[in-house]
Parts: C-alpha cells; structure tokens; sequence
C-alpha cells in the first residue's frame, strides 16, 4: 500500500488532520477521508465544476487539487455554510428561485457563487454567468441559477 | 490514479536535483489542471510530482514600467489580470489568461504551466511570441535563457533537457505607442479550447499612423505555437491600412500546417488564421490609438 503523508489543514474553520496518499484528490480527501459529501464527483478532469471548493480564498476545482497540496491552507466547503438553524442566503435564494432540480451540481454552482460575491458584492448579470461558466448544470437552463446569484446581490447591497 | 510521491520544494536547486535523479518519471506540479488530469487518465507516467509553489522565484510577479514583466512560471492566471498595470502593459497576455477554462481553472493554472504542458494550441503561447518573453531555465549546470519561440518543440515537448525547469519568464517593457491582442476562434462564447488562436503585437510611430514593428503568433495551426516571422517582418514601416493587414494575414496563412481534426478542418484552419491575423493587428492598433 502506497504511504501516506499526515496533512494539517482548516476546513470550514477548524483545524483538520488527516492522512491521505500523494494521489488522493482534495475531493477524494474530502469525501472518503473526511465524509464531507457536499462536494461532488462529476467529471473528475475540470469540466464540471461540481467539486468546486474554495481554497484559500479561491475558488478551485477540488478534483484537480492533491490532498497533500492543502497543508496548512483553508477550505471551505458547502458544508460551512449554513448555521445549524439558518440557510445561507445563498441556499435561500437557489430555493426561492428554484435553481435547481436534481441537485447535483448545486453545491458547485453555490460554492462558486459564493467566491464570487465575496470578491464582488454586486455583480452584473454577465460577469455572474461569466464566473459561472466553468460549473455545468443538466436541468435547469442556468436562467434560475443566475437569477437566484441576482437576488442574493440585490439582496445584500440593498 | 496511479501511485506517485509528493515532495514540496522549497529551493530551484532542491527541485532541479530532483527533475536531474528522476528524470522523465519526476514532473513539476504548479497548478496541476493538465498534469493531474493526464496523471489520472494514464497519459502520463509519474513517480513523483515536485510541487514549486513555495519556491520564491517561481512565484515571482514584479512588474516595472523600465523593466518590464518577471513571471514566475507557477503564477495563477487570476494574479496577473489583478494588476492593473499589467493589463496596461500586455493586454494580448491578459486577453489569454481571462479565457484559459472558467474561474475556479483560473485559480489555479498558470502562464508557465500553459508553456510547459506545450500544447499547439495553448492560449497564452502566441502572446508570450509577440511580447518576446523570454524563458529562464534552471537546471544542473545553472540557468540559461531562451526566446519563448523556441521552447515549445512538438505537442507536449519542450525544449528543457534532464533537470531542467522553467523558472519565470520576463517580458521586456512595452515601447510606447505599443500595445498587443489575443483572440481566438471557439464555437461557443467560453470554456473551449482553440480551433485557431492569433496574437499580435504592434508599435506605432507618434503619430499613430505607420507600423514601427509587430509580431504575430499562431496556435492550433502546426505542431507548435508558431512565430509568423516573415508576415511580422513585413508589416514594418508600413503605414496602418488594409492593403498591409492583409498582406502580413496572407503571409501568416502561408506558414500555417494545420491538422483536419474534431475541432476543424485543415481548411477552416487556414482561412480562420487570416481572419484572425487581421483582427488580432486590428485589436492591437486600435489599443495604441484608444491609449491617450
């Protein structure tokens, strides 16, 4: 069996240790090491976008991160984003807006949603489905998707 | 995914070691978007990966209006749109690292990375020909230098030998009444790869008016990222007008050897290098002439 390297990292804001081998993804790391299933396999090459995390600040695609890369960096998951009781307005908004349908993607699509409003409160309609290119939905024609990311601006600098 | 090592250089000489001990087996990790994808799909043999994000002068960006532009070769493609003299400086280069993947590739793949991983039709290749960047090598025997146009010597080959790496790359300060273009052709509005990419850079005289000097660089025509050496040449002292856009687009044509592939015929190749010949020079000189 390969050996594995003992790796320290923050997820969500707490400290995290764990071992994983060179080869292991950060989304391999997240979801069979850590269980943190939000994340999701798609394309598993940086088409899809549907293991998008962000780390350190930056939006990535989790299957083109070693796990072994994340020491001593910060990722945030899908997971981190609800209070125990309160969605996050971003959830809010994918829900009133109906952005989604089967779900998968959608962790994606709301990680990277939240990069990007965290860089840029209020975006316009372009540079929101600009940003979202990368992340690929079947179901819902993205129109719900950009307009849930809308509203959550309009929202937020109202 | 095949099982490899892991080791996080701290130094160029500790890296170079490792490339010169491993030699084919070891690759340099930056951002990883094609390395881990070609690892994972077994297009690639790897033992170890030797990530240099943590090397200083691979992660160098320093620009300086007298001395232009030090790239390290692990830069993210979203660090270098972020400075705004930079985007003043080379917009051919910013116009190709806005249209490499979506945002989360662009947090993490690099100008180096596109240059090493040598694809024919690699985005940020022909603005590096047109900006005459040129490559800083380290290797076992010390560094030397190459003018990027030589670097890249077949799809996925470069001209590093054994232990060698690509540190940076530094751009010369932009002349004045100089600017550059990066566009290419795709299906779809984003997220694709080049069927056609065209780079050009341009320097005017003060009155805006007449060809000091260009360049222009091809991709996805021929094995490599092209330097259209004799369409650059011609466009020198000419006055700016369609007559000699069209000629240095012909000349660029005549070079280009293009494959037939899902992407596009050999032919809609050869005709989209002369469209966007024209609109890459276009795109530059109105650039020169919108800057005050």
């Amino acid at each position: 069996m390969a050996r594995k390297s003992h790796v320290q990292t923050t997820i969500n804001g707490e400290t995290v240790e764990f071992l994983c081998e060179s080869r292991q993804s950060l989304l391999e790391v997240l979801r069979d090491e850590l269980h943190l299933t939000g994340a999701k396999e798609g394309c598993n090459n940086g088409n899809c976008g549907a293991c998008s995390v962000i780390l350190d600040g930056r939006l990535v695609n989790s299957c083109l991160v070693l796990g072994v890369e994340t020491e001593g960096k910060s990722v945030e998951t899908i997971e981190g984003l609800a209070e125990p009781d309160k969605l996050h307005p971003i959830q809010d908004a994918f829900l009133e807006n109906a952005a989604l349908q089967c779900g998968i993607c959608t962790p994606g699509f709301i990680m990277s949603a939240k990069a990007l409003l965290d860089s840029n409160p209020n975006p316009t309609e372009h540079e929101i489905r600009y940003w979202l290119a990368g992340n690929l939905c079947r179901c819902t024609g993205y129109d719900k998707i950009v307009k849930a990311v809308l509203d959550v601006a309009k929202e937020t600098s109202a | 995914m095949q099982d490899f090592s892991y080791v996080s250089a701290q130094t160029v000489p500790e890296a170079v070691a490792l490339l010169d001990e491993k030699g084919e087996k070891a690759r340099i990790l930056a951002g990883g978007t094609d390395l881990i994808v070609q690892v994972r799909e077994a297009r690639r043999d790897v033992d170890l990966m030797i990530d240099v994000k943590s090397i200083p002068e691979v992660n160098v960006l320093n620009y300086d209006a007298n001395a232009g532009l030090t790239l390290g070769a692990a830069v993210e493609c979203y660090k270098i749109y972020a400075v705004d003299a930079i985007c003043d400086a080379y917009p051919g280069l910013v116009d190709a690292t806005k249209i490499i993947g979506g945002t989360a590739i662009q947090g993490r793949a690099g100008v180096g990375g596109n240059l090493c991983n040598a694809s024919p039709a690699a985005d940020c290749i022909p603005p590096l020909i047109v900006l005459n960047a040129t490559c800083v090598i380290a290797g076992p025997n010390g560094e030397r230098e190459l003018p990027v146009e030589q670097f890249c010597t077949a799809p996925g080959q470069t001209a590093l030998e054994k232990g060698e790496m690509l540190v940076s790359m530094k751009i010369p300060a932009p002349a004045s009444n100089s600017s550059s273009f990066y566009l290419r052709f795709i299906p779809r509005n984003e997220m694709d790869i080049a069927v056609v990419g065209a780079g050009a850079s341009v320097t005017l005289d003060d009155a805006k008016q007449t060809i000091v000097s260009a360049r222009i660089g091809l991709a996805a025509v021929a094995p490599t990222p092209l330097f259209a050496e004799e369409a650059s040449a011609l466009l020198a002292g000419r006055e700016v007008s369609d007559a000699a856009i069209d000629e240095a687009a012909q000349a660029a044509q005549a070079i280009a050897r293009p494959i037939s592939d899902m992407r596009g015929t050999a032919e809609q190749r050869t005709h989209l290098v002369g469209v966007l010949t024209r609109r890459a020079l276009n795109g530059a000189i109105q650039r020169v002439r919108d800057t005050a």
